[in-house]
């Protein structure tokens, strides 16, 4: 069922890489350099504005991918990875959509898991891709199960 | 300032030891993150879920360990930042960073990065590649 999806996108979603957004994360992962939050550090840098961390696109919106409702409840992640062509600047738009990129089952020491990969985009006005996010989640066969209620 | 480019394969990043791990940090994480799973919070939603107490997001986890490059960014960037998430990480527990140099080319630098915990144990694994504004020059 969920190998139905591979391949659906979600609309992009337009997000600012808001400067309050971008000081209360680097707080949260005890990462509070002045590049990520004090504006003088920030013009007096190679940027010339203050930048995120590298794992901030954690709070973007990415959008909904039509018909994919994953449960709130019992997934797992299992891994996770970024790439970027430079780093986020703070103020500037981004894009954001989200990309069922494969999905497969296999027996492991858990039983038999499903494997969902989802990529998420990040695009500049201009349409180039500045950063792209992939996530691997783990669904047990319970969960998949609850979901076909 | 250390210069990432003198380091030599083998070389490691000074490693960071966090604090143990408390409820606040992971309501904060939540709250900066938007992710309101309730495994991370409450207690009685971890149990239901099978889990011995909350346990960290993955993602705190993965964050907190980034800054390690921090203090470079006017070096380079992360250019891939890819990890597995092989252990849970539970409340008071003490979290250690590490990134190794296993790799020199070009202008890139690759690392092998971990968060391990109190027992020696990889809570995360994985791999930065940092890419530098200055070529590596080789003599």
């Amino acid at each position: 069922m969920l190998a139905s999806y591979v391949g659906k996108c979600s609309k992009k979603v337009k997000n600012v890489v808001e400067r309050g957004a971008v000081k209360k994360f680097a707080e949260a992962i005890g990462d509070l350099h002045p590049i990520y939050w004090e504006e003088e550090a920030g013009k007096n840098s190679r940027y010339q504005t203050n930048i995120a961390p590298p794992t901030f696109p954690r709070v973007f919106d990415y959008g909904v991918i039509e018909g994919l409702n994953l449960p709130a409840k019992g997934l797992i992640h299992g891994e996770q990875s970024f790439h970027y062509d430079r780093p986020l600047l703070v103020g500037e738009e981004l894009f954001c959509y989200a990309k069922v990129e494969s999905y497969d089952e296999k027996q492991s020491s858990m039983g038999n898991i499903g494997r969902l990969v989802i990529t998420s985009y990040g695009e500049d006005v201009l349409g180039n891709i500045i950063f792209t996010s992939t996530a691997t989640i783990i669904l047990t066969e319970a969960v998949r199960k609850a979901m076909m209620v | 300032m250390t210069k990432l480019v003198a380091l030599q394969v083998g070389d490691s990043l000074e490693e960071i030891r966090l604090r143990p791990v408390s409820r606040l940090d992971l309501i904060k994480y939540a709250g900066a993150s938007g992710d309101y799973n309730p495994i991370h919070t409450i207690d009685e939603e971890a149990k239901k879920a099978g889990l011995p107490g909350i346990i960290a997001h993955g993602m705190w986890t993965m964050g907190n360990l980034a800054k390690l490059f921090t203090p470079y960014v006017e070096q380079g960037f992360i250019q891939d930042y890819s990890v597995r998430f092989q252990g849970m990480v539970f409340l008071g527990d003490v979290i250690t960073l590490h990134a190794t140099l296993t790799e020199k080319k070009d202008n890139q630098l690759r690392f092998r990065v971990s968060a391990t915990n109190q027992n020696g144990n990889e809570v995360i694994q994985g791999e930065v590649v940092f890419s530098l504004y200055e070529k590596i020059s080789i003599p």
